[in-house]
Formats: structure tokens, sequence, C-alpha cells
């Protein structure tokens, strides 16, 4: 054994590090570290030479709760009085502007403008607009950065939620949390740095849809793919040993195998097969550090109540909330949760309202959850969807009812946390709820901010694959520095 | 004993967690240290490379246009667009063209770097002079500033790129020991290892062999009868009997065609969205016959461009066209029909471009490309080609999209023989290629979108690779100006994928990339002699992958030494061979293969294998396939690429193990090794239940000592007998496996009470089920030899 060891530190430790990909450390830190590397060798390393971080970072990890559908600004966040007042009155023209429609209401031969069915009232020391659907994230607001001028390029699901987390529209490009995961590595040694949970709203029976490739990796490695944390007895998948076999007897056999792949290593010289050594012992330790952070069974009932009555139930949002404050209290980088259920062409006030609920008290929760235990300061939360939704009722409006569609032109997110001021509202739109009229912020403004939160020069980190240099934000976007404290 | 196992793996442990941990508190002093973050002006390659020496004489293809490419033509390249101060260094006359206001100056005067612009500004330590320029995030080292002015004083001489330049065919190398070479291949590999001061590696063993070309040529494990008759094989020919044997058998097809499904992006549904599914599998069996029918490649390629436009054109040449019709398609209730209809032009424009051509002409769709002789009008004039058919952008629930064709199952039983079509199945629409829209003007799209409207063009292509002249002015025109004797770019490309298929890495590493920005091939006179003798063998396919695994090259140890580790870490001189690791389906397959249970059966409908519960489920929308049915028998244990593949939720085991989303075209795989592997590995039920049957079929078997049964499982997972060492590890792990035995234990086999009927006992059921685990588990168990 001696041999094998002197051998890895005298020819493979460079290689090795490199290959481990337990992404514990930048690449780049990891070869300067490394006496033996020469230094021609260390500069092969697509990510030497990047000095990740570029500066100081506010956030060290991420809560991304993202709202899959559409949340409707209207009944929310962005209180608009004047489409009360003009309640069935079509949209002018001067207002509309020649913006695109989906296939869904371009046939439409009336826009009535509609006003949100809930009050709004205004809240906390920052005396933000809250509508009468969201009480506990209302009580909160002090907290909370808002940004009501949020705009983006799609006015389709698949490829407006692709382009939030991929920076591009069309499929193929790595989502946030693998960029964070590759550039920045793990804070810990037992849990991927990426991880996903899913969850199905109550607002819309049939929610849109979500697909894998939207945590995917991309061009990355592998390794920075997201990992995502199911409800249920095997909570990422293939984690559950074989029912009946023992913790030890599972320890027995890696012990076993690592001997054996160690002799191959011997006889072939294969760096590869010391990481594969190494992925066995993640593996390992993955079979405990999952359920253990999964098993909430320790949690007290003030917490839980706090959370809400869902919080118990595996695989809700507020479930899922939890897990997620358990997941960074564990230092894990990238949680990146999906509610689904936010689409609401139609029906939208009785489905609206159940939606809110789902995530009402679980949003708040989580946050004030976080800041009692100091969490917060260096975690950001980011709530929001793909778009907003059109200031005209979808289909016919009656008294009671109304829906609307997809609206790419201005939304509302909030953020708390990692580094964004709170208690600030950011932004402006018109009063008719359509246009922006101050401090546009773009997707990939966003993107740029919350990298630069977690210390990364949006225009300097990239990666080049197939002759170009990709970054999350394309050719595009800038910081927005009013939104940092 | 224990004991010392014990201090064996604590040795180990410690090994991996002292670098952790100094890793961590390397970035944990960094995170506290701000002066750390002061210094971001770090050149994009480091000023790390600079011991590494200047040669004597400068290569301008080598070593200087991979620096001005990737730190320069951004600004002074192909894009006139974003061209700077009126230079391009791209072309021989703009870099050597007068510059500046009133022409009085010169980026580059060959032979005197004082008169140099060029060399003035990238030396200075003016950062407002300094090139690039600071905003740029782009710089050159020391070394890089070095070969940059060398250059202009070795008198700046100019090569046009060599991927634009017809291949020519070199002599053979003449090598000194005549014994080293079996055919061409080798010569060239020999002489360029001698220039590395490296030497070629023994030959590897046969048992070693025998596996790799049966995973390189099918896919799948050799059996122990196949090792044992080549073992005792004497002939000097045993292996090339083997490789002919390979060639022949229709596991070939089946293996090739995997990988035409990455660059094809073949799916069971449509992609986006609620991802409906679709028919395409008729399609995936003609690829199959036509790899085993050794299809010439010329051919392969036209039917599945221009299939359709062939004079009289059958309808396997339409079938065949199916291949540009595997994009995906949205169903999104609201999408714009143009916006998605033009995506999918795009896409075959990509596909064909990326796959066939090796260039990254998607770069040229919103701006002239920045690196390679592209513009956006030969973009959009390539995109013309595929911009004529009469299809929807959105397709509706249920719907067929068109273009398509009816095949019946009285046509699959005579012209379409190939298409294993059902008895169940009646008959099925596949999506083919058609020109039904001829009249469709195609115009640059202004930033690449949709409804930007720029002037209108006429088909043709990159004009650096071969204008478009005398050619027929539609796909089938395009067919032919691939295989056109002066397209410089078509054979190499194929030869060098065929090439990477074999040997792991092609002789271009960028197996997608010829351009400027793509590597250089590491052995230039071999691939072109590759590509030139591949046309002037007819395309023959089995060919020209015979010639490379009957070469010395391909048949050496992967054993490998420090000082090849240290000379060559990546294997780029094939000094070895390297040690490759089975591909998602391979592990699979092998699996099912050496367990008995993989159903030989070829083509037809994608089947449903085991999938863990629940996840097309729980992201549905309620439309479309909702749930996943897993299905039963037979199905279970089909080849690994009739697996159903779901575009949005594809099989989880096979992403994990690097396969392809097929969400595009893809020509390369990565390889990577992560603890989700290493999970998939010990604990997916189709390997699990492998594992077990493989035990279960031994213990049927004759009689022999516990030493033998290991031998054998061992040996059909790894296609070897393990040494005395390994066989006392296993046995010794097998009798602790057996003593663990009590209810508690799952045996997961169907016939577990007829096993026990037979007496064999249950401890022995689950002892050798934990040991073939075990063995699947091996590092060994999953690499090809």
């Amino acid at each position: 054994m001696e041999e094998i060891t002197k051998h890895f530190l005298n020819n493979n430790r460079r290689q090795f590090l490199k290959k481990l990909g337990l992404g514990i450390g930048g690449l780049a830190a990891a070869s300067m570290l490394d006496p033996f590397s020469s230094i021609v060798e260390a500069a092969d390393s697509p990510l030497a030479g990047m000095n990740l971080p570029h500066f100081a970072p506010k956030a060290k990890r991420v809560i991304y709760l993202f709202q899959s559908g559409g949340p409707s600004q209207l009944e929310l966040f962005d209180y608009k009085p004047l489409l009360t007042k003009m309640r069935g009155q079509e949209l002018p023209d001067s207002v509309r502007k020649g913006q695109r429609l989906t296939g869904m209401t371009s046939g439409q031969d009336s826009f009535p403008l509609v006003g949100s069915h809930f009050n709004f009232k205004q809240y906390g020391e920052s005396r933000a607009w809250v509508s009468d659907l969201m009480p506990f994230t209302a009580k909160i607001v002090d907290e909370l950065c808002f940004v009501k001028s949020m705009h983006t390029e799609a006015i389709n699901h698949d490829p407006a939620i692709t382009f939030f987390q991929t920076g591009s529209q069309q499929a193929g490009r790595p989502s946030i949390g693998s960029w964070m995961s590759y550039g920045l590595g793990s804070l810990n040694e037992n849990l991927p740095t990426f991880t996903v949970l899913l969850s199905r709203g109550t607002g819309r029976a049939l929610a849109q849809p979500l697909y894998s490739r939207l945590w995917g990796n991309g061009f990355l490695s592998s390794l920075h793919q997201g990992v995502q944390f199911r409800s249920g007895k095997d909570p990422v998948l293939y984690l559950k040993d074989p029912e009946g076999m023992t913790r030890s007897e599972r320890r027995k056999m890696l012990d076993h195998i690592s001997e054996l792949n160690a002799k191959q290593e011997q006889e072939f010289g294969d760096p590869e097969i010391n990481s594969r050594i190494a992925q066995y012992e993640m593996a390992y330790r993955m079979q405990t550090s999952v359920p253990d952070t999964m098993d909430i069974e320790g949690e007290p009932d003030h917490i839980l109540q706090m959370y809400g009555s869902d919080a118990a139930i595996p695989g809700t949002y507020a479930a899922n909330c939890l897990l997620a404050r358990r997941l960074v209290e564990k230092d894990v980088r990238f949680v990146q949760l999906y509610h689904m259920g936010w689409d609401q062409h139609d029906n939208l006030p009785a489905h609206i309202k159940k939606q809110a609920k789902d995530i009402d008290q679980a949003t708040a929760a989580l946050i004030m959850d976080l800041k009692q235990r100091g969490l917060l300061e260096d975690t950001l939360v980011v709530w929001g969807g793909e778009f907003g939704r059109t200031n005209y009722s979808q289909g016919t409006l009656t008294d009671t009812n109304y829906g609307r569609d997809h609206h790419p032109k201005c939304f509302t997110m909030f953020m708390a946390g990692g580094g964004v001021k709170p208690g600030f509202t950011y932004g402006e739109t018109d009063d008719f709820g359509y246009n922006i009229v101050k401090d546009p912020v773009h997707v990939h403004d966003l993107q740029a901010t919350m990298m630069h939160l977690m210390g990364v020069d949006h225009t300097k980190f990239t990666y080049k694959h197939q002759g170009r240099r990709f970054r999350l934000t394309d050719v595009a976007g800038h910081v927005v520095n009013d939104l940092i404290s | 004993m224990e004991t010392k196992q014990q201090n064996k793996a604590f040795t180990l442990i410690l090994y991996f967690a002292i670098p952790f941990v100094l890793v961590l508190l390397y970035k944990y002093f960094n995170q506290n240290t701000a002066s750390n973050y002061t210094a971001t002006e770090a050149s994009t390659s480091g000023d790390i490379a600079l011991v590494q020496e200047v040669p004597d004489t400068v290569d301008y293809i080598f070593d200087v246009k991979p620096i001005l490419s990737d730190r320069c033509y951004l600004c002074h390249g192909p894009d006139e667009g974003t061209r700077e101060a009126n230079l391009r260094l791209d072309t021989k006359a703009g870099a050597y063209a007068a510059i500046g206001a009133n022409l009085d100056y010169f980026a580059i005067v060959p032979g005197d770097t004082i008169a140099s612009v060029m060399a003035n500004r990238i030396n200075t330590t003016d950062l407002v002079k300094i090139m690039p320029p600071v905003d740029s995030n782009l710089s050159l080292n020391a070394y890089e500033k070095k070969v940059l002015t060398k250059w202009i004083a070795q008198g700046a001489t100019w090569k046009d790129h060599w991927a634009f330049i017809v291949p020519e065919k070199s002599n053979i190398p003449k090598v000194a020991n005549a014994s080293l070479p079996v055919n061409e291949i080798d010569n060239f590999i020999l002489i360029k290892l001698k220039q590395q001061n490296l030497t070629p590696s023994e030959r590897a063993s046969k048992e070693k062999l025998i596996r790799r070309v049966y995973f390189d040529l099918t896919g799948l494990p050799p059996t122990l009868e196949a090792v044992d008759a080549f073992l005792n094989d004497n002939n000097p020919n045993a292996y090339e009997t083997v490789v002919d044997q390979l060639l022949a058998s229709k596991s070939y097809g089946e293996h090739m065609t995997t990988n035409w499904l990455d660059i094809a992006r073949y799916s069971d549904t449509h992609g986006y969205q609620d991802d409906l599914e679709r028919v395409m599998w008729p399609w995936r069996d003609w690829v199959i016959s036509a790899f085993n029918r050794n299809m010439p490649y010329d051919q392969f390629v036209k039917w599945q461009l221009a299939g359709d436009l062939m004079p009289d054109a059958t309808l396997e040449q339409i079938v065949a066209t199916g291949f540009n019709r595997n994009h995906k398609i949205t169903q999104e209730g609201g999408v714009i029909d143009e916006e998605y209809r033009v995506e999918y032009v795009l896409d075959r424009t990509n596909t064909v471009s990326k796959s066939l051509l090796g260039l990254t002409m998607e770069c040229a769709q919103c701006h002239d490309h920045k690196y390679d002789p592209i513009s956006q009008k030969e973009y959009f004039s390539f995109y013309g080609f595929f911009n004529k058919v009469k299809e929807k952008g959105r397709m509706d629930y249920g719907e067929i999209p068109e273009p398509n064709i009816k095949i019946t199952k009285a046509q699959t039983k005579e012209l379409l023989n190939f298409i294993n079509m059902p008895d169940s199945i009646p008959e099925v629409n596949l999506m083919v290629m058609r020109d039904d829209a001829p009249n469709r003007k195609t115009f640059v799209l202004k930033r690449g979108a949709y409804d930007a409207h720029g002037d209108e063009v006429n088909v043709g292509t990159p004009a650096a690779v071969l204008p478009f002249d005398n050619f027929e002015k539609n796909r089938l025109g395009l067919a032919n100006w691939l295989f056109d004797d002066k397209n410089t770019l078509t054979a190499r490309v194929a030869v060098n994928r065929l090439w990477q298929q074999i040997f792991g890495t092609g002789i271009v590493a960028s197996t997608s990339d010829f351009g400027n920005q793509g590597a250089l091939p590491s052995h230039p006179e071999l691939l072109d002699w590759l590509a030139i003798t591949f046309r002037e063998e007819g395309w023959d396919m089995k060919k020209m992958i015979k010639r490379m695994v009957l070469s010395n090259t391909y048949q050496q140890t992967t054993k490998t030494t420090p000082e090849q580790l240290e000379i060559d870490p990546y294997n780029k001189w094939l000094a070895r061979s390297s040690r490759h690791k089975l591909t998602a389906e391979m592990i699979r397959d092998n699996a099912l293969a050496v367990s008995g249970l993989l159903i030989d059966k070829i083509g037809g409908p994608s089947v449903k294998p085991y999938q863990p519960k629940g996840l097309w489920a729980e992201t549905t929308s309620g439309q479309g396939l909702t749930e996943y049915i897993m299905d039963t028998g037979d199905n279970l244990y089909r080849r690994s690429l009739y697996t159903f593949w779901k575009r949005t939720v594809p099989p989880p085991a096979m992403l994990t193990f690097d396969a392809a989303t097929r969400n595009f075209c893809m020509v390369e795989r990565q390889k990577t090794s992560t603890p989700l592997q290493a999970l998939v590995m010990l604990n997916d039920p189709q390997l699990i239940e492998a594992a077990s049957t493989l035990a279960a079929d031994v213990l049927q078997g004759e009689t022999i000592s516990d030493e033998a049964r290991v031998e054998t499982i061992f040996r059909k997972i790894t296609s070897r007998l393990p040494d005395a060492s390994e066989l006392e590890n296993l046995v010794r792990f097998l009798n602790t496996s057996k003593a663990e035995y009590d209810e508690t234990k799952i045996i997961v086999l169907e016939n577990k009470d007829a096993l026990i009927a037979k007496g064999i006992t249950e401890d022995n059921l689950y002892g050798y089920s934990v040991l073939t685990s075990l063995i699947f588990n091996l590092d060994e168990a999953i690499v090809k030899g």
C-alpha cells in the first residue's frame, strides 16, 4: 500500500484531484496546493487562471424557489388599482405597443382589463404592497428585496423556464446550479453540491410539466448535474442498498472492491481507478448523509408548525422548504426547488388562492428560520417564476371569474438574505401593469447579480466548449448594484 | 488478517481525506484574505505556462494560429460586424494589409517586430494600449507573446487552415524496425512516437484483446467459449478471424447504430413540454440494417439527407430521410408557429454541419462566425436546403407531424423487410423529409431571430470548404457536394469519428470542430491518408474499422508506465492503448449478456425496462406519457439501444453514465466518474437481478469447488481468470457473505424456490449473489480491456 500511495503522490496526485470530482475546492486551488504538479501541467485545467471566486462572496449558498408556470404578479405583489377601475375596458393599443401574444390569446377579439380579485395592503416599515393571498409573506416584507421590473424574452413555458435556468431558451446549456457547482465547488464532503426538490401545487390540476434537463449539466462535467432529492424510500435514485443488506456488509464489500481496484491500479497505472475508489467512498457516505438530511424526526414541533401543516407531508412545498434549510445547514451550495401549478389561464381567482396557500407560509418560514440560525446572511433565497401574466383576461371576463395569459414584459420576483437589500423594492411598472417604466431587470441581469453575490464576475466565468467561451449570461447581463446591500 | 485489511482501508481513506482537508483549509484561508480578490486580471490561461519553451522555428498552424484565433479573432476575425480597426487576422491579405486612417502602418511587417504594431501592442505594459484589451477578459501569457513576436521576426509565414485544404495522400513513412508495423496505421504512429521519445507497448494479453475488440465492434462482451476458442487458436490469423466474425455479426450493426443515434438525436418522444410519444423506431431499424449490410458511407449519408430526392426514390430511401426528422417538436399551447418551424430548420442545419462537416456552423446563426470563414449569409444559404419542408411549428396532441409516410405490415414483408414490425401493430406512420413547400423563400434572419427577415438568399455552402457550383440546388445537390472529391472535410470527419470510436479520442480530438478553434490533428498525415483511402475504397466502413483494429497500435496493452503518464498523460501519441470505460449501454448490456438474461432480438419498437418508480409521474402535466409502465418478460432484457427514450425524463441510469440527452446532435460523450455511478452499479435492480441470475446459473452447474465457481463468475464478467490473491480475496468475501445470510436477506430470483428444491442452499444463493454484485462493481468490469 505504501508503494501505491507513493506512486500516487509522485505521479498522479494532480490528476487524481482533478478527476476526483467531489468538487471540493476549485481545480485551480487543488493544483496550486499540490507541490508535486509541474507548473505547465496545471495550465490545462479549464478553471486555472480564472481565480474564482473573483471577489469576496456575500452569499455562499443559494436556495432558488422556482414557481413554475408563471405566477401572476397582479394578484400577489404588483398593486394596480387602475385595472380595477378600468375593469372590462379594452387594453389600449398605446399600452400594448404591438407586443406579441401567445397563440392562446392572439385569436381573442377582445382584451378586457381586469384588476386583482384580492385586496392589497402595505406592510412593514418598508411599506411594501402585498395582497391578501400572502399573509405570512406580508409579515416579513422587511426581510425581502422585491424586483417588480423583471422581464424576459420568451412567452412560452418550455423556452422561458429553460432561459431562467440556463441563460438560453433552447436546451443544451448548464443550469445555474451546475455553473455554481463547477466554478465554486462543494462546501461539504457528504452531499451533492447541487440538489433539486420538486413539488406539485394545488392551484392547477394539470400543471405545466418539468424536464430533468432544467437541472442538467449541459456541457459541464456530469459531476455538476443537479441531484434530485425525492420523497419516499429512495430519496436519491439507487441510494438504497438491497433490502436486508446491512451497512457493515456494504462496508465490507467496498473494502474488498477498493483492495481489488488498487491492485489493478498497480498493474495498469490508470489514475482513473483511484478516482473510482473515491467515488465509491462518496457514494457510501451519501447513503448515510442523505437519509439523515431527509429525516425530520428530530425537528421540534414549533419548527414544523412554523412551516405549516404540510411540512410533515413529504414531497410538499412546505416539506421541501424545510428540507432546503436542512441542506444549506449542511453546506449544500445550491438548492433548487420547483413548485408546479402557477399557470392560471382560467379560473384564476379560485386557483391562485390555493396555489398561494401552498407556498406562503413555508416560504416565509424558511426565510425566518434561516435568519434565526444565522444562515440568512450568507444564503441567498430567490423566489419567482418564468414570466408574469397579462393585465387583461384570457377567456371571458365574468363578475367572479377571469384568467390571465403569459406576459414576459413585466413580473415580480423577490430575494432575501445573501447580500441583497432587505425591505427594498426595485423597479416600477406602468399603471396598467403592462410595461416597465423604471429600472428593468432582464433574466440575464438577475443571473449576473446572483453570480455577483456568489463572488463571481459573470463576464469572466466562462467555459470553453466547441471553440467558444460560454457564459451563463451568454453575451449580456448587468449586475444590478442597487439590489446589493 | 482482518486488522491488516482495516489498516489498508484506513490508509486509503487517509490518503483521500488529507488533500480534501488541505483544499478546504486553502479555500477557507483564501476566502478570508481580502487581498486575494484584488488580483482579478489574471490571464485566461495564466502566466503559468512560462516554462514552456518557444520552438526554434515557430509554425504558423501549430503555434501561432491557435493563439490568434482564440485571443484575437473575436475583434479581428471573420465577423465584419464586430471587427475593430478594420484589421482582420484570419486572412493573409487582412493580416498584412495597411491599416489606420491614412493606411500608413501595419499590424504585421514580416521580419520587423519594431514596425509591426501587433508586436508592440501585445508586448506593451500600457493598459490602455495592450492587446487584447483589458475589458475583453482575454490576455496573452509570456509564452504566447514570445511565440507571436518570434513568428513575426522569423518572417510571419502564412499557411491556410489545414481543414480547408484538400487532403493529400502522403507516402507511408518508413519505420526502422520493420517488424513493428502490422499495417499502414502503425507506420504513421511509430514515426511520431519516435519523435516523442516514446516506444510502443507490448501486445495486450489475448483475454484483454478479445474483450476489447468485442466491445468495440459489437458493444457486447465475449462469451467464455469465444475467449477459450481464441486462447486455444494458435493460428497467426486467429485475431483476424475473430474480427471478421464480429464484423459479420448482427450485433455490429446494433452497436454502430448506438453511436449514430446520438448524432441523429434519436428519441421516442417529441421533446418539448408535454413531450408526447412519436414513432421513429422504423428509421432506427433501417440504420441497423444499413450498418449490417455495410452500406457505403456515402450512400448511407446521401440517403439520409436526400433519399426522397433520388431519381425514382424507393420507399427505403425515403425511410432513411427520417434522420432529419428526429429533432424535437413542440405541442405547447400558444407557441408562435413560425418560431418553432424555424427552430427545426436550424436544428437540421446544425446537425448536418456538426456531424458531417465538423463545423460549428451554429455560431453563424446570429452573426458572421467569430472564428471560422462562415458568414451569416452562408449559414442561411445552408439552412435553405432544409427550409422547404411543409411542416408546422406546433403539432397538435395526437397528431403525427407532416410530412410522414404510412408503412404497412405488407410492406415490411417485402420492400422494407428490415423493419421489425410486431404482429400487434398493423401500420405505422414515420416522419420523413419532403420538399413540399418549394416556393418558400429563405432569408438571413437578423440576430438569428425567426421574425427578423434580412436579405433573401439562395441555397449554398460555405465557400471556404468548397463553393456550391454546378450542384443541384437542393438537398440532393448538398449530398453530392459533401462527397465531392474536393470537399475538404467530409472524409476526414468520417474517419476521425470512426477513429474516436475505436481509439477513444479522435486524431482531431475535437470531433465536432475542425475549425480554427478546434484541436489540431495529432497525426495529420495519417488522418489524410485514412480519409483518402476511405474514399478510394468506396467508403467501406467495415474495411476501415477492420484496418484500425488490426493495427498493432490498437492491440497494445493498456498498462501505463509512469514515464508514459508523464510524457503523454492523455495518450495522444498512442504508445499504449487507452483504458476505456464501457458506455452506458455497454454496462447494462454486459450485465444482461454475462448473466444470460439478454434477449437476442433485433429491432422493433422501443422497450421499457426497469426504472425507478414515479419519475415520469412526478413531472408530468397529466398529458401524454404520464406514467412509466414497465414492460414484462423479454422486453426487460433487450439491448439498451432499444430502451424507450423520453427526452424530458431520460432513463436515469443511462444519463448517469454519460449517455447523450438526445436534445440535439452529439458526436462525443463525456467520460466522467461520479458517486451517482457507484450507486447505480451497487443498487440498480437490473444489475442486482443480473448478479443473482449469474450466481444461480453457476450454482446450478456442475458440482465444483467454490474457487472454481468464483473463477467462472469473475471470468464471465471480466473475461480473464483472477490471480491467486484476487481469488483468495473473493472467496474470503464469499464466505463472510454466506455467513451473513439469515431470513432478513432478500434473494431477487423468480425461480428461487425451484433452486432451493434442487438442493441449492439459501446461504449459497445469497452469498454468491452478493459476490457477483461485487465483481460487477470492480473497475475492471466496466472497462473494455
